[in-house]
């Protein structure tokens, strides 16, 4: 199939989270006539159940539209979406790579906001072309001419032309496909060069193996070609190759320099697919891979175990399962005293953890204890050694450590200037290091912090919002390791350690924590017929100490003829909430006291 | 021939106290004078299968209860009794006990009573503080009961029962230690003493069952308080020559009520009125809760056929609610297996904390003192 590149363009949609992205996405494909808007489901590229319908997984990562402009040609339009969080900016800048150009949305009230500049920056990092535009127009509190001046200050592109519009109300969206031809350049490339094509994601699918979704940069890649995966190493010979209507793939004979599209090659892994790999001609390799590709390691790791011990092999078919379509996850299986058998999980992030977990319960109907999340600390020995640890059970003795590391991140935060002070003062207690401020316009700012992603993965963002009434936002990406006092924090429950509940811990926070931990237990352990003493200790020194007192009273004074069903009843109802508690030795212990140290900054 | 127990629901009271969870309400002379005309066909219904026309049952225990009983007039007291005894055949010694309310029956009642075949009296007293009695919303104070007590003894009853309450709003060991002596020395046959237990949906609830107290409310006593309250009971009563002989029950010997033991032994039952509850063999079956629906059809709101592993688990549930507990070898016979072979784990784990123990020559397994303190968390394991 031959398209004349001037006719074909590629661009994604950028936007900071709920300023419009996928409403957007949803009216172009729209407009371009593809779908009438009574087929059109609200939000096309996200519909998971037009997935199911279809018997196969589809993220819909892309899809190819006709657009008949005004001009009165034909243009072939490829929107690429992209996954909308900081968890996934190796995947957004993948998906980005893909591109000529990126459509920036801002919300016409709120403005730039940090995820936009995070995401704008990519683009730019990614010489993209930016078109940006003003949504929700229609909102009573929409200022399009502040908003514009304030992404010609902050982003420094021109935006004062910018098209405003209103996705949902379908305002103005022809003016934005206009754009789209004029303002995001034409795809190049050689056809007759060796192959060269970039993977910018990759779904499993049970009949069909692995489905590779790229954009090709030089060459042609047909039904047939045998390709090599240049990272990896991998080789395979295509069975399929195509391009992406909305919610179906279309398969064509070859695929050619500037177009991008999906293979499949009974590939039975989708590590040998990884996102931001380059495909070439096996025979013919072009000289180097495209720059940008790197291993994706997970930063933050949890035990996952069954709520009932024997749903560990169904965990175990559900994790499989799950990787199958997501390279990014991890696990291993782990033992705990106090869990049994499970699974250590690595995440991108805490988002990308809620999603796993999500899953997990919903569509594999699985309850679970999870662990408090852990990032990964690197420990150097006194032998030298250098170990990274992502359970704080594995911490060798303190004897055997010369010091620790642990990851950073380098964080910016939008702020209204009225929250710069209490924004600073939670960055301080998260022992964030000030890099400095920069003014956005007299009323908002940019507090550049680096800070430990430890101190972040809990409930940053939540402190960051409230704190700040909903008027800061955040994005950071990872900056390195850094050296830092760290302790394992141990919990005690009736004198045994529970290794489930231990973790590191900021040595001068220890004490802090340790006392809110006991606390935080002693309320969530329920009272049971002994007294608990609970106590939190570093290096086997006692730091924090509560009981649980023993239940003094517990009995039907009543119990007659017409009594005996319904206190029968509450009295399985009791046993059931038992079974919901793990027995660790002679205690149990509710199930969500395991996530406790999640909620230790509750006020 | 099987024996069996009946009880016999009367759903309406004066006045509502302030802590009671139970079917009662008030209602009109008319309508309680239709209720107990339908509980009278419900009566000859059951007879059709377990009574005079049915199986022949003999009725060993009979139990009218409420509400408010007594609040039944003379004839209706008689004809209700009289009903019983057409449809079905009654044990020459059978144990008939009737709630009364003090204030509600004088010694003309009383009389009617036991001339109808009543010969147990269950007297609603709660306290002898007549401050404390105001505060549960009774309807009459410490002098009206003893006069009603006294008529009671004087139209011939010999076997009488008083229920108090512990744990009341603004009530101290002290103020219950005077109650039960007081109570005591008029040498009832048999006590009843409740722990108050706060249930939703009371006026009680409202005040002490969430949140912080309204003001002036006087506080419920601690929960450390209040187990001491139950250990006096039980020392206070037995100075008085009564055992204990379940959770909240006392007697003198011999006067153990035998109605309220067959629901704990799981004999037959079989329960009258709205939201009464029966047992036979295998089933459990209650009646609708609802007045108003009873009055239409005999619905039923439960009916619950019980299988081996319910019924095994009940047996020990309610058995071990007496203070001789459940009898192992009459487990046996009744299901083949021993108690240690079903539920031996968990008898060991708590004859080890000291919440369980066996009778000395290892027939009966019972809870220990503590064991009564916390036997809800016990008995659920058998569950």
């Amino acid at each position: 199939m031959n398209i004349d590149q001037q006719h074909v363009r590629y661009f994604c949609i950028i936007a900071h989270i709920d300023h419009g992205k996928s409403t957007l996405a949803d009216r172009i494909i729209e407009k371009t006539g593809l779908l009438t808007s009574r087929e059109m489901q609200d939000q096309v590229l996200d519909n998971m159940d037009l997935e199911r319908e279809r018997g196969i997984t589809i993220k819909s990562q892309a899809v190819r539209i006709i657009y008949k402009a005004e001009n009165g040609e034909e243009y072939f339009y490829n929107l690429i979406d992209t996954p909308g969080h900081v968890d996934f900016n190796y995947e957004v800048s993948r998906s980005l790579a893909a591109c000529e150009g990126a459509i920036l949305v801002v919300d016409a009230a709120q403005g730039v906001e940090a995820q936009t500049l995070a995401n704008v920056y990519l683009a730019i990092d990614h010489d993209l072309d930016i078109v940006p535009v003003i949504n929700k127009i229609d909102l009573p509190s929409a200022d399009p001419e502040r908003v514009a001046n304030e992404i010609e200050d902050v982003i420094g592109i021109e935006a004062l032309d910018a098209p405003q519009i209103s996705a949902k109300n379908g305002i103005n969206i022809e003016e934005v496909l206009e754009r789209i031809i004029t303002d995001v350049r034409p795809p190049e490339g050689d056809p007759e060069a060796p192959l060269k094509a970039l993977i910018f994601d990759s779904v499993y699918d049970a009949y069909r193996g692995v489905i590779v979704f790229f954009r090709v940069f030089d060459g042609k890649i047909g039904k047939g070609t045998k390709v090599r995966m240049m990272a990896t190493g991998a080789v395979f010979e295509t069975v399929e190759v195509g391009y992406f209507g909305p919610g179906q793939f279309i398969p064509c004979d070859e695929l050619s320099a500037g177009m991008v599209g999906y293979m499949t090659a009974s590939i039975k892994s989708l590590k040998d697919t990884r996102v931001g790999d380059t495909i070439t001609e096996a025979a013919s390799p072009c000289a180097e891979a495209l720059p940008g590709y790197r291993k994706v390691n997970p930063m933050v790791y949890c035990g996952m175990y069954p709520a009932d011990g024997a749903k560990y092999p169904d965990l175990r078919d559900a994790l499989e399962k799950l990787q199958l379509n997501d390279a990014s996850l991890f696990y291993e299986p782990e033992t705990s005293q106090a869990l049994g058998f499970g699974f250590r999980c690595g995440f991108l992030g805490l988002l990308h953890l809620e999603i796993i977990q999500e899953r997990l319960e919903r569509e594999y109907a699985l309850d679970l204890v999870t662990t408090a999340p852990s990032v990964v600390y690197r420990i150097h020995k006194t032998n030298g050694e250098v170990i990274d640890i992502s359970n704080p059970s594995n911490l060798p003795d303190p004897s055997e450590i010369e010091f620790m590391e642990e990851p950073v991140v380098k964080a910016e935060i939008m702020v209204t200037t009225d929250y710069i002070g209490t924004i600073m003062d939670l960055c301080q207690e998260r022992r964030g290091v000030f890099h400095g401020m920069d003014y956005i316009e007299t009323t908002r700012a940019i507090l550049k912090y680096t800070l430990p992603l430890g101190e972040i993965i809990y409930d940053f963002f939540d402190a960051l919002k409230s704190r700040s009434k909903g008027y800061a936002s955040f994005d950071y990406e990872f900056e390195g390791y850094e050296r830092s006092k760290l302790v394992k924090l141990d919990i005690l429950v009736n004198h045994e350690t529970i290794d489930a509940l231990s973790f590191i811990v900021f040595e001068d926070s220890a004490y802090t924590r340790g006392r809110k931990m006991c606390e935080k237990l002693q309320e969530e352990i329920p009272r049971q017929l002994f007294d608990i003493p609970i106590q939190a200790a570093v290096g086997g020194r006692i730091i924090a100490r509560e009981t649980v007192k023993a239940l003094r009273k517990d009995v039907l004074a009543k119990c007659y003829g017409g009594d005996i069903t319904r206190k029968k009843k509450l009295l399985e109802k009791q046993k059931e909430g038992k079974k919901r508690m793990r027995q660790v030795g002679s205690v149990e212990i509710p199930q969500k006291a395991f996530m406790s140290v999640l909620k230790l900054d509750d006020e | 021939m099987n024996n069996i127990g009946l009880y016999l629901h009367y759903p309406f009271c004066v006045r509502k106290c302030r802590y009671c969870d139970f079917l009662s309400a008030p209602a009109d002379d008319s309508f309680r004078a239709a209720y107990i005309k339908r509980l009278e066909e419900e009566i000859a219904m059951q007879s059709e299968r377990y009574g005079r026309r049915g199986d022949s049952r003999r009725a060993v225990t009979i139990f009218i209860g409420g509400g408010t009983p007594s609040l039944m007039s003379e004839k209706e007291i008689s004809g209700l009794m009289d009903c019983i005894y057409r449809n079905f055949e009654v044990a020459e010694d059978a144990e008939i006990s009737m709630e009364v309310n003090p204030g509600t029956a004088d010694i003309g009642k009383l009389s009617a009573m036991k001339n109808a075949g009543i010969n147990r009296l269950s007297f609603g007293l709660q306290s002898m503080n007549n401050e404390e009695l105001e505060r549960l919303g009774r309807i009459h104070n410490a002098e009206q009961f003893l006069e009603s007590y006294d008529a009671a003894r004087n139209a011939g009853f010999t076997n009488i029962n008083i229920d108090l309450m512990s744990a009341l709003p603004g009530q101290t060991a002290e103020s219950f230690g005077i109650t039960l002596r007081k109570a005591a020395r008029l040498s009832p046959e048999h006590l009843s003493c409740y722990s108050l237990i706060i249930e939703e949906g009371t006026p009680f609830w409202s005040i002490y069952g969430e949140g912080s107290l309204p003001e002036g409310m006087p506080e419920l006593p601690s929960e450390d308080e209040e187990r001491e309250m139950y250990r006096m009971t039980k020392e206070i009563l037995s100075e008085y020559g009564y055992s204990r002989y379940e959770i909240s029950n006392y007697a003198k010997p011999g006067y153990e009520c035998r109605h309220n033991i067959s629901y704990w032994v799981r004999n037959d039952y079989l329960g009258f009125g709205p939201g009464a509850a029966s047992l036979i063999g295998n089933r459990r079956f209650t009646n609708t809760r609802s007045v108003n629906q009873y009055m239409k059809d005999f619905a039923l709101s439960e009916d619950e056929p019980l299988d081996e592993r319910v019924s095994m688990a009940e047996t020990v549930f309610l058995g071990l609610r007496m203070t001789e507990g459940v009898d192992c070898k009459a487990f046996i016979n009744e299901f083949g297996r021993s108690l240690e072979d079903v539920y031996g784990d968990v008898i060991e784990k708590y004859t080890a904390t000291g919440h369980l123990k066996k009778s000395a020559d290892g027939s009966r397994l019972m809870l220990t003192e503590d064991g009564i303190d916390v036997s809800n968390v016990i008995v659920a394991e058998f569950l």
